[in-house]
């Protein structure tokens, strides 16, 4: 199996989708001429040409607005955000157009339109720029949000979301776009949405992580058998629909469960796994469930503090230690 | 902060208290969890502890008075605190009737109202806990202690605050497997099923199937004749030659045992039920309840009255752990230290009053077992045997049956098996 970036494999994804269904297009932000902010719609203007992958003005809400009209008569569109800090400008289009058309026609219309560009924290873009806001998203019925780790999941997560019907948000990690993997070649690789994966067996403590935090985990999970202590990796991968019976049968094996995430941990999705934790599982606890969140303040532009605001091994290691009671 | 100590709940049936004796005087300082008073319920001598720390301000009630649960009976605060509003109060608590004191009985005493958790019986206090007295346990460990029938009051909680977390419940089962399986045994009895050896019981797993038609109209109807429970019985005449024969010669094996025919007949008894899964039941509104294990309780005759100790899971003990057990549950009975949870939830109960020459007699079911078996006095009769009169040890039973859950048809099998095992007790040696 080839070996790749994650920035490679999302190319791959989207070379191979428009190329399967001429119905799918992509726009946004310096995709077409400048090859994409982050290089990962590299090669896409040249192979299909100014019509499917569209240069858009800085205009958040007018272009997402234009997608989700596109989506509505029948074409897939893909939006890539620059970031998923200026979707902000684009949530009406996102979450008043696009995740209730469907409910609001009494089904006649479908928007199957893909939000996809990198979230979470960057290298010192500062407060404005760094942010997680998955728990928006997933806030909403009508939507779908989906996270990878790898670059493997990345691409078959985005196959299954461009051929998804319901509008999906699609949140990379820049910090991740660089991280190699093996990467099935087939074109018909994609992974379902709402199913979790088990990253890492273990039988004393779950770890739940997405996103950037899955590296973390791994590596906290690494460094905690060395003292005997077996952890599980569970990387939910899609955040809604969440996998949560994935979850809850790990639980029950482990009674321990820590919550990684990089965002804030306030009404955070780390807090409604939390709480579904409870409802499910409760009598297979043996210690309170333990968020590891981003530090509840908006993010320093200063990198030494820039780096204690996100979770890090140690912070992931020293939280299983303590629902491990060690 | 002052605050009024009430009657706490120390037993499942108890409505009142008396107070027998008061450990602490006023003007004594109390540490949360040290024993305040000795208090007198329907059941046992119980010790109750102070669930706050503080002065002992005021005693409300007096030695050999009674009170009902929640009536404040002391106060706790500090030495310099004005009291008056309590005071006031409390007074107010106890002129009016005992009904409309019950809300604030309720909530008052359900820190105390889990006897296993927060009253101890003379013992040392192990644990710890926080302000409002509760012993803290993780869900998971909760659970498994209960599965594992291991007593919390002797556990010291490993996690944060005294938490008792799975390590805790773990290392306990293991500690008391140890120790069982050091205890002298007759190996090969009791072996009618395969049985864990040295494992630790409580109360009998079961499970509920619904009432068919058929038992929901025999309940019914029957209830309307004779209720709330509708009693029939069903007496045998045992030869116990070769029962009595048995207990001599394991009683000259293990000397310091002392097995006694009452003994023999728990374990003939929890063999039976096992095979008669029927009688292993009780009836609940809307369902039968089958239980996996044979709870049998034993009646005891002590100075304050009957009580029924319970050898749980009797059908997985040997002759001589049961010999065992109910010496020392007896002798606690009678010194008035059973805890609630050793006397509650048998699945089947025996009362013997052969020691006083009883030939035969009823007992009354202890709801919501499905029977009870009276025994009576083993006694030299004339039998016949191959058309000749002959003298053996004989012995009466009789089987007490909720007729809402076992038909006459069912206990006469019960018991068809109880004679042929107590008559032939090598049945108890074979697998």
């Amino acid at each position: 199996m080839p070996v790749m970036t994650m920035r490679d494999a999302l190319n791959q994804a989207l070379r191979e989708e428009l190329a399967r269904d001429r119905s799918v297009f992509l726009m946004g932000e310096e995709v077409a001429e400048y090859q994409g902010a982050y290089k990962v719609t590299r090669g896409l203007l040249e192979e299909f040409g100014p019509k499917r992958v569209i240069d858009t003005p800085i205009t958040e809400l007018g272009f997402t607005g234009l997608g989700v009209g596109a989506a509505m008569v029948g074409l897939r569109p893909i939006v890539e955000f620059m970031t998923f800090n200026f979707s902000i400008l684009a949530t009406d289009q996102i979450i008043n157009s696009a995740a209730k058309m469907l409910y609001m026609s009494g089904g006649q219309f479908k928007v199957p339109i893909v939000f996809r560009g990198p979230g979470g924290s960057a290298y010192q873009v500062s407060s404005q720029h760094s942010q997680a806001i998955e728990s928006w998203y997933a806030y909403f019925p009508g939507l779908k949000v989906v996270m990878p780790s790898t670059a493997a999941d990345a691409k078959g997560l985005l196959k299954s979301a461009i051929r998804d019907d319901d509008p999906v948000i699609f949140i990379e990690q820049e910090r991740l776009y660089g991280m190699k993997g093996e990467v099935p070649e087939d074109e018909d690789f994609t992974i379902p949405l709402g199913v979790a994966e088990v990253k890492r067996e273990g039988t004393d403590a779950t770890i739940v992580a997405r996103s950037l935090m899955v590296p973390v985990a791994l590596k906290a999970a690494e460094e905690l058998a060395k003292d005997g202590l077996s952890c599980e990796v569970i990387d939910p991968r899609t955040i809604r629909p969440l996998d949560i019976d994935t979850i809850v049968e790990s639980v029950k094996k482990t009674n321990r469960v820590v919550i990684a995430e990089e965002s804030h941990p306030f009404a955070g999705v780390g807090a409604e796994i939390s709480a579904e934790i409870n409802e499910r599982a409760f009598d297979y606890l043996d210690a309170p469930v333990k968020r590891v969140s981003g530090v509840d303040v908006p993010m320093p532009y200063a990198k030494n503090l820039e780096r204690l605001a996100i979770p890090d091994v140690e912070e992931v290691i020293a939280a299983v230690r303590a629902v491990a009671y060690l | 902060m002052a605050t009024q100590v009430v009657m706490p709940k120390l037993s499942p049936t108890m409505e009142e208290g008396q107070l027998a004796r008061w450990l602490k005087k006023e003007g004594d300082k109390v540490a949360m969890g040290e024993p305040l008073a000795e208090i007198d319920t329907d059941k046992a001598t119980m010790e109750m502890q102070a669930l706050s720390n503080g002065v002992l301000r005021k005693i409300l009630i007096n030695e050999g008075e009674s009170a009902p649960l929640g009536q404040p009976i002391a106060i706790i605060g500090e030495p310099d605190e004005d009291i008056s509003a309590l005071l006031k109060a409390a007074e107010a608590a106890s002129a009016a009737p005992a009904k409309e004191s019950q809300p604030v009985a309720q909530e008052a005493a359900t820190p105390t109202s889990r006897p296993s958790v927060s009253v101890k019986e003379s013992e040392p206090v192990t644990q710890p806990s926080r302000d409002d007295g509760r012993q803290l346990i993780s869900p998971i460990a909760a659970r498994m202690a209960a599965e594992a029938g291991v007593n919390l009051k002797s556990l010291q909680g490993s996690g944060p605050g005294g938490r008792i977390v799975k390590r805790d419940i773990e290392a306990a089962v293991t500690n008391k497997q140890a120790s069982a399986s050091a205890a002298p045994r007759l190996r090969g009895v009791g072996l009618l099923r395969p049985t864990e050896k040295g494992a630790v019981y409580g109360p009998s797993g079961y499970r509920d199937e619904p009432l068919s038609e058929m038992r929901r109209t025999i309940a019914r109807r029957l209830v309307t004749s004779l209720g709330p429970v509708p009693h029939f019985f069903l007496t045998s005449e045992i030869d116990m030659d070769r029962a009595a024969d048995m207990r001599r010669s394991i009683n000259e094996l293990y000397p310091d045992i002392k097995l006694s025919v009452n003994d023999i007949i728990i374990k003939v008894a929890a063999a039976t039920l096992i095979q008669h899964p029927q009688v292993n039941a009780s009836f609940q509104d809307k369902t039968v309840r089958y239980y996996e294990h044979a709870d049998i309780g034993v009646a005891v005759a002590t100075d304050n009255g009957l009580i029924t100790p319970v050898v749980r899971a009797a059908d997985a003990k040997s002759l001589l752990e049961i010999a065992g057990e109910v010496r020392e549950l007896a002798e606690r009975a009678r010194a008035r230290k059973l805890q609630p949870d050793e006397y509650t939830g048998a699945t089947f109960s025996i009362s013997n009053l052969g020691m006083f020459g009883i030939d035969e007699f009823t007992a009354v079911i202890n709801p919501p077992e499905g029977a009870i078996l009276a025994v009576g006095a083993m006694t030299p009769r004339p039998v016949a045997r191959d058309n000749e009169i002959v003298i053996r040890q004989t012995m009466r039973v009789t089987m007490s049956c909720d007729h809402r859950v076992i038909d006459g048809a069912i206990g006469a099998q019960f018991l068809r098996t109880f004679k042929q095992i107590m008559e032939n007790p090598l049945y108890l040696f074979l697998s």
